[in-house]
């Protein structure tokens, strides 16, 4: 029983520790999807905000300084989508796969400089994003050390649940939230109602963006202490993956968020305890989100014109 | 003036200017870049990059540089065609990567630990790229799976996969799979290897063109033979029609008779085998081994994207751009790596790739731009436009 509750608590812990980047990305995004852009540029924007984070927490030795400058490495990435699959009306697709390239070779050029490797210097204790309710719970009984493992984590992760929710509240509560949507099933309709759909989802992505960007940093100054050429790989386009997964509303995405943190969880788990392949490992969580959409997508509903430049009418 | 206009007018025309204009552009804000890191010697490095084999001052590793060059031009070939091919069918296969991986997977190890020659491995390449490529396609047909997650899903399962299964064929004291010269035999119990030339390309002498360069062979004039073999399937055969046909109007061709699931998989299938080869072409000249711990899926099939949209999405203008790719990608291993990261070359590729996205923007800018022209001298000439 105590090892029971032991291996769980553990799971938990991992599991909630890996949903949080992923969560983050999939609400930016929700945003970015919703209001009609493709944006597959979520892994480069994660990318950026996971250096930018941890380069910043380093240097100022604030984490908070730089988990705020990782969203906003991020929504930068986030305004040159912007700047060409909304104003200019490039292919988004193109212009996503492009701006992930570049955010992961700036941020490599960018480490090199200054930290002359392809790794940043890990971050101390202080430097990380802290870890709430530390030593609240006993963790010399059973249950006291099972609450310690899942509750005593990262601010982040209890940021991003909060976020999840005033994210759901803005989409379905409140008139942003209306219009937001309808950006995404008929800018024509919007247009002709005064709503300025190049605006709205010009903002869209941008968000988008910085969202992602927080997810980085995540990555590299809570799960990890450092950034490396391997702190992203996959994430963000497993984050997308996980909204199609969750039909394109932010509670599903949730959901799917938990399902991957905990493929993600699992290969860390058993890669830990047992003598399994760590390559064939690593495979899980990839695994995992191709059988989600086999099983799923069939019947997602995708946002009418999502995908879709729209091009204002003279 | 007439004749000017209708030359700046055509698409062809317009479709290389762009080009041009995104190279440009790519190189300036690279060159930007440099000047950042280190304002000395950022002139000196953008010319190393744009450069590359022309640094070496004497003729003969001039063109024994050439050939590297050439060597990975190939691969970089067939990655490009994979991804313009798939993309005249209304897809974005940013798989290629994945597909490459598949083919090398194949490759190496039919070469290394099953001893056969050049000609099944490469056929065993085409055929594992092909089975990611239609996997892929199978998802998008039959299941309604986005190609874009799909595809990037399989790039990570392949990468692992592949180093999995060539971790068999793995030289023990070093991350790297053993030489393609070489093939693994089992003595006394124990893994050894004996010399099996065979599953090297054929030279067919173009070797000697570049300073013996002992890579240089069949690979270089088959990719530029498949790039006019894809052309022509696009533009001259049915199957091509119907396949752009698809990817134009899915509804359409469906009404027309045309069978548009089947059309999705055989155009993935094809894109995978085109991927597929590409690794064999490089892997089976011998110019680089396969490490089986790299954790990141080679550049070569997202460089291949960078390639498809610069070449105009035309087979033959590809030619042209995965060399001008490879060129930069190689000059930026020239540069002093105490000074420059050699990543300089990679962001240039995603700069123009980026670029790329606004060919639409630059070409409707320059027609409107034109039409300004000659309303102006047309009113001064007090004439109409003809």
């Amino acid at each position: 029983m105590t090892d029971f509750m032991n291996s769980l608590g553990f799971i938990l812990y991992v599991t909630l520790a890996y949903t949080t980047p992923l969560l983050y990305a999939a609400l930016g995004s929700c945003f970015s999807e919703v209001s009609g852009v493709v944006n597959i540029g979520i892994e480069g924007m994660m990318t950026a905000g996971a250096f930018t984070g941890t380069c910043v927490a380093y240097f100022t030795g604030n984490p908070w300084m730089g988990f705020l400058c990782g969203g906003l490495a991020g929504a930068f990435l986030g305004l040159l989508h912007a700047l060409a699959a909304v104003r200019l009306g490039a292919d988004q697709t193109i212009t996503g796969a492009a701006i992930t390239m570049l955010g992961i070779s700036t941020a490599t050029i960018i480490c090199k400089v200054l930290f002359s490797s392809t790794e940043t210097i890990p971050l101390s204790v202080k430097q990380k994003i802290p870890k709430l309710f530390m030593g609240v719970f006993e963790p010399t009984t059973v249950f006291g050390r099972f609450m310690d493992y899942v509750f005593a984590t990262y601010a982040s992760t209890y940021l991003v649940f909060i976020l999840t929710l005033v994210v759901w509240f803005v989409f379905y509560k409140t008139r942003f939230g209306l219009r937001l949507r309808a950006c995404g099933e008929h800018p024509q309709a919007c247009e002709t109602l005064g709503i300025n759909v190049i605006s709205m989802r010009f903002l869209c992505v941008v968000i988008s963006g910085f969202f992602s960007g927080l997810g980085g940093a995540c990555v590299t100054m809570a799960i990890s202490t450092q950034f490396r050429p391997i702190s992203i790989v996959g994430q963000g386009f497993i984050a997308i993956a996980a909204v199609i997964f969750g039909k394109f509303r932010p509670q599903g995405a949730l959901l799917g968020c938990l399902l991957f943190g905990f493929c993600s969880g699992l290969k860390v788990v058993l890669g830990a305890s047992s003598g399994v392949n760590m390559q064939l490992l690593s495979m899980i969580p990839y695994v995992v989100t191709v059988l989600i959409l086999v099983l799923f997508v069939g019947k997602s509903h995708v946002p009418s014109a999502n995908g879709k430049p729209y091009i204002k009418a003279k | 003036m007439r004749n000017k206009d209708s030359i700046l007018r055509k698409p062809a025309v317009q479709s290389l200017l762009t080009s041009l204009l995104c190279i440009l552009l790519g190189l300036l804000v690279g060159f930007v870049v440099l000047l950042i890191i280190n304002p000395a010697g950022a002139g000196e490095a953008i010319m190393d990059i744009i450069k590359n084999f022309l640094n070496y001052s004497k003729p003969a590793t001039r063109l024994k540089n050439m050939g590297n060059t050439l060597v990975k031009t190939a691969p970089l070939l067939m990655c490009s065609l994979s991804v313009l091919f798939a993309y005249k069918v209304g897809l974005f296969n940013i798989g290629a990567a994945g597909q490459y991986v598949a083919g090398a997977g194949a490759c190496i190890y039919c070469a290394v630990g099953l001893g056969w020659s050049w000609l099944p491995c490469m056929i065993m390449a085409v055929l594992a790229g092909a089975l990611v490529g239609a996997l892929s396609g199978a998802l998008k047909a039959y299941r309604n799976v986005n190609e874009v997650i799909s595809c990037i899903m399989l790039n990570w399962i392949s990468l692992y996969l592949v180093n999995t299964i060539l971790s068999q064929v793995k030289n023990p004291t070093s991350p790297y799979t053993y030489e393609i010269t070489k093939k693994v035999v089992m003595e006394n119990g124990a893994m050894t290897t004996v010399a099996h030339p065979g599953a090297v390309l054929p030279q067919l002498g173009i070797n000697g063109l570049f300073n013996n360069n002992k890579y240089v062979g069949l690979a270089i004039p088959l990719a530029i033979l498949l790039a006019v073999g894809i052309w022509v399937l696009l533009t001259k055969t049915k199957l091509g029609y119907e396949l752009r046909a698809t990817g134009l109007n899915m509804y359409a061709a469906k009404y027309c008779g045309m069978q548009d699931r089947s059309n999705i998989v055989l155009t993935m299938a094809i894109a995978g085998g085109l991927a597929g080869i590409g690794a064999a072409m490089l892997y089976l000249t011998g110019f680089e081994e396969w490490s089986c711990t790299q954790s990141s899926v080679p550049a070569m099939g997202f460089n291949g994207i960078a390639a498809a949209f610069l070449g105009g999405l035309h087979p033959l203008g590809a030619i042209f751009s995965s060399f001008f790719i490879q060129h930069i990608t190689d000059g930026g291993a020239q540069l002093n790596k105490q000074v420059y990261p050699s990543e300089i070359s990679n962001l240039i590729s995603s700069l123009i790739i980026y670029f790329c996205g606004f060919v639409l923007f630059f070409k409707l800018t320059l027609t409107k731009w034109l039409n300004g022209r000659n309303e102006k001298k047309n009113a001064a000439k007090g004439g109409s436009a003809k």
